[in-house]
């Protein structure tokens, strides 16, 4: 098992004859991972990189069957393709799309909420389970078959805490990427969640950063609820406050929102907070021997 | 992207917002000019002037001033203009070297004449990440810092969330107005200043509006007197005649040009430059760098594509800052190969020549093996590193 995405998922690329959804197409296809189309308004009927283009995600849910996807479309159209997957039935809208208006994403939220739907992202790396589907942009080499989920708002530090965890001898059941941006699909309590009840999780390593309360709103989930270790850490312990650090929710707006607050409540959780990022894999690998 | 107050105003005023009326002058001559007009415009000889910079508590460092009459005026805009305003959020704060003041907004004053009979209001307009909702914040207890209101008297602050769908309703406004204790014609302007405030917020994509204060008038008009506007980035697209009120005077220098090369950069004051792909991973590195005795001199997030010539900008630019003792260069290469960079780093550190920090490079990820080899056998003073532990160990021994 796994959650999110494995090796009978359904793909389709969503802006897939473009340059970004090309090429990793193409990477997500020669991970192994099940891409059984793609969707361009006006291409439908070509091929692309050996697989079916069509032109509404609805044609390509009743030809071949799609129940997930990838959006790789430019941050005006984006809010418009996730709402579009919504409405075609797709159970896993996954959007990489860096960008996205606040107001949109506020007027998508509202919108999929109808649907029997999980949105992932946007501005975020995907959902990878080792060995089963790569459904993002992440490097698929670093990762291993194991059982220690991973729940991350950021790109490439995510890579980072896989990294430790392979080079630690463990290996990740699913690493989701949840996105930098104010408002996201699946929050980090909503990740934490699914990892805690996936029988195939022994461990799980959330990483926050400054801004927002959805650490927190995690961490006192994990206090009720956990049946796993959980090691946390909160990057962005010496940004100053006000200003965006990149990511477009990596923001100190008060008291309760920075890296340490948000780590004092996370321990006061249970959790393994680890000051250091260089300290995740090993940190995790001792919470499972205690 | 932050608005001056006057462009604030203007955009409020495009949506039929009430606004204390003002002209801005960026030179005296400009500024008496405005005098008349306001003068004409009031028919009151009492003026403001107040200085136009991105941070608020600018009265507290003189750069809000009443005038009664022509000569005042010139005297008063006469100080401001080219002032070194400092106050409580210009950089160091009021110990710091204060902001340039370019351009005063030379305004109405619209407490007068009746000034027993106003009253002042506190409002905003904001995002809550948690409510995934538009909120609107409002309070009695206006032109005061809203911060120290909620602490002490958090009964006196209000807060209404919005439908994103429905938008906000007429009843919302009604219970705001009523909550501000207003009734009769003040009651009726305040519910239609309302509605088209939250109508210029969501108009304009805008991230933050503070309104403090908003003024009941002596003869029970709603008028905006301060405004902050902050805009959503993202959603500039969409508002071309927004984006080109940017002023980049009031942004860091080098931040403006790191951006116009699509670096993502933060100055910061600390004695370890560092060089990062990726947002979370740069924060991080600033976290590693604290670990290991130093502090970080900025936030550096080069992207995706960290060749030669992207290297050598940033580079360029950490090392304008005299502060800086060590540069960390941390990559973890996915989509990028780190031989790549190594190379990148290598014909960078060539092409400027004479560099006297230390550097640290940190490759990871794909082809980490080949571009160690690299950075090792260039004969540069570089340190090279693998893993993240080895990188904080380096930076401790170099500044810890």
């Amino acid at each position: 098992m796994s959650v999110l995405v494995n090796k009978d998922s359904k793909i389709i690329v969503q802006g897939f004859t473009g340059k970004e959804g090309t090429f990793h197409a193409g990477q997500m296809i020669d991970y192994g991972t099940n891409v059984v189309g793609g969707v361009t308004p006006g291409k439908g009927g070509q091929e692309h990189i050996g697989k079916p283009v069509f032109n509404t995600v609805a044609e390509a849910v009743s030809k071949v069957g799609a129940d997930t996807s990838i959006i790789f479309v430019p941050p005006r159209f984006a809010p418009d393709a996730i709402m579009e997957a919504a409405d075609a039935g797709i159970k896993v809208i996954i959007c990489i799309t860096e960008g996205i208006p606040v107001q949109d994403m506020v007027k998508v939220k509202e919108y999929i909420e109808d649907y029997d739907c999980r949105l992932v992202g946007p501005n975020c790396p995907g959902v990878m389970t080792p060995e089963e589907a790569k459904v993002g942009i992440m490097p698929g080499f670093i990762h291993r078959k194991g059982r220690i989920g991973i729940v991350s708002r950021s790109g490439t530090l995510t890579y980072e805490a896989v990294d430790q965890v392979t080079k630690a001898g463990m290996g990740q059941s699913t690493c989701i990427g949840i996105g930098g941006d104010p408002i996201v699909g699946t929050t980090t309590k909503d990740a934490v969640e699914l990892l805690m009840n996936d029988p195939d999780t022994d461990g799980i390593i959330m990483i926050g950063e400054i801004g927002g309360s959805m650490e927190a709103d995690a961490a006192y989930w994990v206090k009720e609820n956990a049946t796993k270790p959980v090691v946390g850490f909160i990057a962005g312990q010496t940004a100053p406050k006000g200003r965006t650090m990149g990511h477009a929710g990596a923001i100190i707006g008060g008291a309760d929102d920075t890296a340490e607050a948000k780590m004092r409540i996370m321990e006061s959780c249970g959790i393994h907070v680890v000051q250091s990022p260089a300290d995740i894999g090993i940190t995790m690998a001792n919470a499972l021997k205690a | 992207m932050n608005l001056h107050e006057y462009q604030g105003k203007e955009l409020l005023a495009k949506y039929g917002v009430a606004i204390q009326e003002g002209f801005i002058a960026h030179n005296l001559e400009e500024a008496k000019a405005a005098y008349k007009k306001v003068e004409e415009k009031s028919g009151s000889p009492v003026a403001i002037v107040k200085a136009q910079i991105h941070a608020g508590g600018r009265g507290k460092g003189g750069g809000v001033k009443l005038v009664k009459n022509a000569a005042e005026l010139e005297e008063v805009a006469g100080g401001i203009l080219g002032m070194m305003l400092k106050t409580p959020q210009t950089p160091g704060g009021l110990e710091g070297p204060g902001k340039l003041v370019r351009k005063i907004l030379v305004a109405e004053d619209s407490y007068t004449p009746e000034f027993d009979q106003c009253k002042e209001f506190y409002m905003s307009i904001m995002m809550d990440r948690a409510e995934k909702k538009n909120v609107i914040i409002y309070s009695t207890e206006g032109g005061m810092d809203i911060e120290e209101v909620a602490e002490k008297t958090p009964d006196l602050v209000h807060k209404e969330h919005i439908d994103p769908t429905l938008g906000l309703l007429p009843f919302q406004t009604r219970k705001i107005a009523f909550n501000l204790g207003l009734s009769g014609a003040a009651f009726k302007d305040m519910t239609k200043f309302i509605a088209k405030l939250y109508a210029a917020f969501v108009g304009a994509d805008a991230s933050l509006f503070e309104i403090n204060p908003v003024i009941k008038t002596g003869d029970d008009r709603i008028i905006a007197v301060d405004c902050k506007v902050s805009l959503d980035e993202n959603a500039l697209f969409r508002h071309p005649e927004l984006a080109k009120q940017r002023d980049t005077d009031e942004e860091d220098p080098t931040e403006v040009e790191a951006k116009a090369v699509g670096l993502n950069f933060v100055n910061l004051d600390g004695n370890v430059g560092c060089m990062v792909n990726g947002a979370g991973l740069a924060m991080a590195t600033m976290d590693i760098i604290k670990l290991s005795g130093g502090s970080p001199a900025n936030f550096l997030d080069v992207g995706g594509t960290a060749d030669a010539e992207r290297v050598e900008k940033a580079f360029r630019i950490i090392l304008r800052d005299e502060n800086v003792k060590a540069i960390l260069i941390n990559i973890f290469g996915g989509i990028v190969r780190c031989d790549r960079v190594a190379n990148g780093v290598v014909e960078a550190y060539k092409n400027i020549g004479d560099i006297k920090v230390p550097i640290i490079v940190r490759l990871q990820g794909t082809n980490a093996d080949i571009a160690k080899k690299i950075i090792d056998e260039s004969g540069l003073e570089v340190h090279s590193a693998v893993l993240l532990k080895e990188a904080a160990e380096l930076v401790e021994k170099l500044v810890g």
